[in-house]
C-alpha cells in the first residue's frame, strides 16, 4: 500500500464518510467537505509532472491475487497523469459548482456525493491500473456510478430510462471488453499492460488477434459513445448538470479514448486497427455534429456535440496508429494525429466543461433549456454570455482560441492519411478530410445556434417558468470562469503544456518509436501561412454561417421537427422485442404443469448423457465375467416385468397399491438372491409400512380414473420415458463392464479386512453404516426427523379460507 | 445376469418416468416409488452380482459380496421411505385443500 494506492482508494474511503457528514452537519452543504478530496488529489498528481515530463514512469505494486497474476499495480506515465489531472481538476470544479447548483433543501446530497466519489475513485483506478482485470473492475464501477447519477432524480421517468439505457449499453461493452481481455491474456500470458506491450509481437501474429481487438473496441466504443452506441449519451443528460459536465463530457466518456490510446502499442500497426477506429471516429464525428443541429434542448445539443468531438479524437487515434507501421518518430506525418488527439482531449475538457456549466446556469436561472423559449439573455446575464462566447468560439474552432489550434492540427493529421502509401490511404483515405470538413461545418452551425438562440434575439419572459431572470450567483460562475480562463491560457500560450503534459502523453501512446533520449517535436502556433487547413476552417465558417442564416427555412422540415436519433428507435424497438420475446419464452417454458417440467428435465439429462457417452465412446457392453442366471431368476424377473407393465394400466387405487407393494416385495426377493440379507429385511419392513401408509392416504383420495391425455402428448410421454429407460439400462451395463475391466481394486477390501479389527462387528454392512460411516447414518436420522415433522405439520396445518395454497 | 438385470432396471425406470408424467397425482406418487426401486437395483448391479457369500464375516467364506453398495442402498431405502411418507401426506393435503387429484387442474394462477 503506497501513497499512490491510497490516492486511488481515497474517494472510496471518503464515500463511507459522506452519509455521516450529511447527517450530522446539516447546516453545511456536504459538498464543502467533499471538495477537499479532488483538490488534494489534484495537487498530489501535479507533483508527478516533474517525473513524467522527463519521460519517466512510476510503477507501484501491490499483490492482490498473485497466484492468478492479478495485482493491484498502479502505473503513472504521461497518459495516465493527463487523465488523472483531468479527473481531479475538473472534479474539483464540478463539485464546487454542484454546491451552488444543488442548493435545494430537499436534495439527497448524501446519495449524490457518494456516487460522485465512487465514480472519481473508479475513474482514477481505470486510468492508473496496469492490470487489465483491475482496470475492468474499475471500468464497471464507472458504468454503475454513471447510471446511479443519471437516475439521481429517480422520480422522473426520463431519468430512469436514460440510466437504464446507459447501463445496458456500457455494461454490454464492458462484458465484451472482458472477453477481449481474456483473449489478450491467452495470447500474451499476462494481465499487465506493460508486459503486453513488451509481448506485442506475440499478440500481433496470433489467430485471436482480430477477435480480441474487436471485443476490446466494443468496450471502448460503447463507453466513448461511438456510433451506433452513442445513443445513451444524449439520454444521460437527464442527470444533474454537474454530472453531465463531469462524467458525460470531460472524464468518463473519455475512458474509451484512454483505453484505445493505452492499447495502441499492443494492437496498432495493422490496417484493421487503423481503419476500424478511424472510420468509426470520423463517422461518429459527422453523425454527432449533424444530429446536434436538430436538437432543441441546450444540453442535448451539447451531448451530440460531445459525441461528435469524441469521434474526432477517436479518428485521430486511428490515423496516428500508422506511426507503428512506419516506426519513424521524427516524421510528423504520422505523429501529428496523436498530438492533435492529446491536445484536443485537453481543450475539449476545458471548453465543453464550461459550456455544460453555462447550460446548467441558464436552466437554473430561467427554468428551461429549450432554445425555442430562450433568447435575449445577453444583457440580462452578461457574465454567462461572455463565458459562452469564449467556450463556443473554442468549440467552433475559431481563431485564436484553443479549439482552433487543435482543429487545425486535426485537419493536418487527417489530411496526412491521404499521403500514406498503404492501407488505401491514398484512395479511400481521401474521403476522411471531406467528412471531417462537413462535420466541422455543422460544428460551427450548432455553436452559432447555441449562442444566437440563447443570448441574442428577443427575450421571451412569458415563455419562461421563472418570473424574474437575472445573472447567476457568483458561486455558480466560479467554476466556468476558471475553465474559460484555462481555455484562454491554452489559447494564447499553448506551449506551456507542450513538453510538460502533451509530449509525455504522446510518449506513452507511441512508445518505442523514438530513438533513445529524443523527444517528439511539439510546437503549437497559430499562423501556419495560408494553407489547406486554414482554407478548410474558412470554408466551414462560411458554409456554417449560411446554414445558420437559412435556419428558418429548413427548420420546418420533418427531419428537424423530429429530433429522435434513428438508433434510439432501433434500441427502443429492440428492447421491447426482447421483453416480449422473453415473456413468450417464459410462457412456453413455465406452464405450471409438473408433467412439462419433468419432460424438460428428463430430455435434458438424456440428451446430455447420450451426447457425452457417444462423444467419448462411453457405452461399452460386454458379457464377460457376467454371472450365471438361475432358472428361478427368470421367474422372478418375469413376474417383475409383468407387474411393472401392468402398473400404468390399472384404474383402481387398491389394485395399484397392491401391485406397487408386489414390486417392492419382488425387489426384496431379488436382494435375498443377490446375497444382501440386510437389504431384503429392510426392504420388507419398509414396503409393508409403505403399503399401509398408502392405504391410509389413498382411502381419502378419489379412485383412479383413466388419464385423459391427448394422443400426441401420450406418444411424447412414451418416447421420453422409453429413452430415459434406455439410457439407464445402457449406463448400468457400461458401469458393470467398466467395473470388470478397469484394474482398480474395490475400496470394499478395506471394510472386509478391518470390520472385525477396528469395529468388532461381523456384519460388514452394519459396521459400515454405524461405524465407518456413522455420521452419515446419524444425519440420515435427522432427515427422517425432518420428514416426520413436515408430515405432521402438514396434517395439523390450518389453512384460512382465502389463503392461496 | 447383470446385463439382463440392467434391461429390467431400464424398464422399471421407463415405467416410473411414464407414471410421473401422468395427470393423476397418485400415479406420480407410485412413479417416484418405482424410480427409487430401479436406482437401488442399479447400485447393486453395478458392483457385480453373486460374487461370493453375503457380507457376513462369521461365514468365513473365501469371497464376500461388496458391502459398500449394500450399505448405500440401505441408507437410500430408509431415506426414500421418509420421502415417500412426506409426499404421501403432501398428496393427501393437496387433495383436501383443492378437491382434485388432477395435476392439470392444479396449475398455478394464469398470470404468473
Amino acid at each position: 500500500m503506497t501513497i499512490l494506492h491510497l490516492a486511488v482508494l481515497a474517494p472510496f474511503l471518503f464515500a463511507i464518510l459522506v452519509p455521516f457528514l450529511f447527517k450530522y452537519f446539516r447546516k453545511v452543504h456536504t459538498g464543502w467537505f467533499v471538495l477537499f478530496v479532488p483538490l488534494i488529489l489534484f495537487i498530489y498528481f501535479l507533483s508527478y509532472i516533474s517525473v513524467t515530463s522527463d519521460g519517466q514512469a512510476v510503477m507501484q505494486r501491490m499483490e492482490w491475487v498473485p497466484s492468478l497474476g492479478i495485482n493491484f499495480d498502479l502505473y503513472v506515465d504521461g497518459l495516465s497523469l493527463l487523465f488523472a489531472l483531468l479527473i481531479t481538476g475538473i472534479g474539483t470544479l464540478v463539485i464546487l459548482y454542484s454546491i451552488f447548483y444543488l442548493a435545494g433543501k430537499e436534495e439527497r446530497l448524501n446519495h449524490f456525493y457518494v456516487y460522485i466519489m465512487l465514480f472519481m475513485g473508479a475513474m482514477l483506478g481505470v486510468v492508473l491500473s496496469d492490470n487489465i482485470i483491475v482496470l475492468y473492475v474499475f471500468w464497471e464501477i464507472t458504468s454503475i456510478s454513471s447510471s446511479l447519477l443519471i437516475s439521481y432524480w429517480y422520480a422522473k421517468k426520463a431519468s430512469v430510462y436514460g440510466a437504464q439505457k446507459s447501463m445496458y449499453i456500457t455494461v454490454f461493452g464492458g462484458l465484451s471488453m472482458l472477453g477481449g481481455f481474456s483473449l489478450l491474456y491467452v495470447m500474451a500470458e499476462t494481465f499487465s499492460i506493460r508486459e503486453m506491450i513488451g509481448n506485442a509481437d506475440l499478440i500481433l501474429n496470433h489467430d485471436l488477434f482480430l477477435a480480441a481487438m474487436i471485443l476490446v473496441l466494443l468496450g471502448a466504443f460503447t463507453k466513448s459513445a461511438q456510433f451506433p452506441f452513442h445513443i445513451w449519451l444524449p439520454d444521460a443528460m437527464e442527470a444533474p448538470t454537474p454530472v453531465s459536465a463531469y462524467l458525460h463530457s470531460a472524464t468518463m466518456v473519455k475512458a474509451g479514448i484512454y483505453l484505445v490510446a493505452r492499447l495502441t502499442p499492443v494492437f496498432a500497426g495493422g490496417a484493421e486497427w487503423f481503419w476500424i477506429i478511424t472510420a468509426a471516429g470520423i463517422f461518429t464525428m459527422a453523425w454527432g455534429a449533424i444530429s446536434a443541429v436538430r436538437q432543441k434542448d441546450l444540453k442535448a445539443i451539447l451531448a451530440f456535440s460531445t459525441v461528435s468531438q469524441l469521434g474526432m479524437i477517436m479518428s485521430l487515434l486511428g490515423a496516428g496508429s500508422a506511426a507503428f507501421y512506419y516506426m519513424d518518430g521524427d516524421n510528423a506525418l504520422y505523429t501529428t494525429a496523436i498530438l492533435a488527439a492529446v491536445f484536443h482531449l485537453i481543450n475539449h475538457a476545458t471548453f465543453k466543461g464550461s459550456l455544460f456549466m453555462v447550460a446548467g446556469i441558464i436552466d437554473h436561472e430561467t427554468g428551461t433549456r429549450d432554445i425555442r423559449k430562450l433568447g435575449g439573455l445577453m444583457t440580462i446575464m452578461p457574465i454567462t454570455a461572455t463565458i459562452s462566447v469564449i467556450g463556443l468560439a473554442a468549440m467552433a474552432g475559431l481563431p485564436p482560441f484553443n479549439g482552433f489550434l487543435s482543429k487545425e492540427l486535426f485537419f493536418t493529421g487527417i489530411t496526412n492519411v491521404a499521403q500514406y502509401d498503404m492501407w488505401n490511404g491514398d484512395t479511400i483515405g481521401m474521403l476522411l478530410p471531406v467528412i471531417a470538413w462537413i462535420a466541422s461545418i455543422f460544428t460551427f452551425a450548432y455553436s452559432a445556434i447555441i449562442f444566437f438562440r440563447t443570448f441574442r434575439g428577443k427575450f421571451k419572459p412569458d415563455m419562461l417558468p421563472v418570473k424574474e431572470v437575472h445573472e447567476a450567483p457568483a458561486g455558480l460562475l466560479i467554476s466556468p470562469i476558471v475553465l474559460v480562463a484555462a481555455v484562454l491560457m491554452i489559447s494564447f500560450f499553448p506551449n506551456i503544456l507542450a513538453y510538460s503534459i502533451i509530449e509525455p502523453a504522446m510518449m506513452s501512446i507511441l512508445p518505442g518509436i523514438l530513438g533513445e533520449g529524443s523527444n517528439f517535436y511539439v510546437d503549437i502556433y497559430h499562423w501556419h501561412g495560408i494553407n489547406l487547413e486554414l482554407m478548410m476552417t474558412l470554408g466551414a465558417v462560411i458554409i456554417g454561417t449560411i446554414i445558420y442564416v437559412t435556419m428558418n427555412k429548413w427548420s420546418k422540415l420533418g427531419i428537424y421537427q423530429n429530433e429522435q436519433d434513428i438508433m434510439t428507435t432501433v434500441y427502443d424497438n429492440g428492447y421491447d422485442a426482447l421483453i416480449k420475446g422473453s415473456q413468450v419464452l417464459t410462457r412456453i417454458q413455465m406452464t405450471g404443469m409438473l408433467r412439462d417440467y419433468i419432460v424438460y428435465m428428463v430430455i435434458f439429462i438424456v440428451l446430455i448423457m447420450f451426447y457425452t457417452m457417444f462423444r467419448f465412446e462411453g457405452f461399452q457392453i460386454s458379457m464377460e465375467n457376467a454371472s450365471e442366471i438361475g432358472i428361478f431368476m427368470y421367474l422372478i424377473l418375469a413376474a417383475l416385468v409383468i407387474t411393472i407393465m401392468l402398473l400404468p394400466r390399472v384404474n383402481n387405487r387398491m389394485t395399484a397399491i397392491i401391485l406397487a407393494g408386489f414390486v417392492g416385495f419382488l425387489v426384496a426377493f431379488i436382494f435375498t438372491v443377490f446375497r444382501a440379507p440386510d437389504l431384503a429385511l429392510t426392504q420388507l419392513m419398509v414396503e409393508t409400512v409403505s403399503v399401509i401408509l398408502f392405504m391410509a392416504v389413498f382411502y381419502h383420495l378419489p379412485n383412479l380414473t383413466k388419464d385423459n391425455i391427448a394422443p400426441l402428448t401420450k406418444a411424447i410421454n412414451i418416447v421420453v420415458a422409453g429413452s430415459a429407460g434406455l439410457m439407464v439400462a445402457l449406463v448400468s451395463m457400461s458401469a458393470f463392464t467398466y467395473g470388470q475391466t478397469t484394474p482398480f481394486d474395490a475400496i470394499s477390501e478395506y471394510f472386509i479386512e478391518n470390520s472385525v479389527e477396528l469395529a468388532g462387528g461381523y456384519n460388514m454392512v452394519n459396521v459400515v453404516l454405524v461405524d465407518f460411516r456413522g455420521l452419515d447414518t446419524m444425519l440420515e436420522l435427522l432427515v427422517l426427523g425432518i420428514a416426520a415433522l413436515g408430515a405432521i405439520s402438514m396434517i395439523k396445518l390450518k389453512v384460512k379460507e382465502d389463503d392461496d395454497v | 445376469m447383470e446385463i439382463v438385470m440392467s434391461a429390467v432396471i431400464g424398464l422399471i425406470f421407463a415405467v416410473a418416468i411414464y407414471l410421473m408424467l401422468s395427470r393423476n397425482i397418485i400415479r406420480v406418487l407410485i412413479g417416484t416409488l418405482m424410480l427409487s426401486h430401479s436406482v437401488h437395483l442399479i447400485l447393486l448391479t453395478m458392483s457385480g452380482l453373486q460374487r461370493g457369500a453375503p457380507p457376513l464375516l462369521f461365514l468365513e467364506a473365501g469371497a464376500y459380496s461388496d458391502p459398500l453398495p449394500q450399505a448405500l442402498i440401505l441408507t437410500a431405502i430408509v431415506i426414500n421411505f421418509g420421502v415417500t411418507a412426506f409426499v404421501s401426506v403432501l398428496v393427501y393435503r393437496t387433495y383436501k385443500e383443492h378437491k382434485t387429484a388432477d395435476l392439470y387442474d392444479l396449475r398455478g394462477a394464469k398470470d404468473e
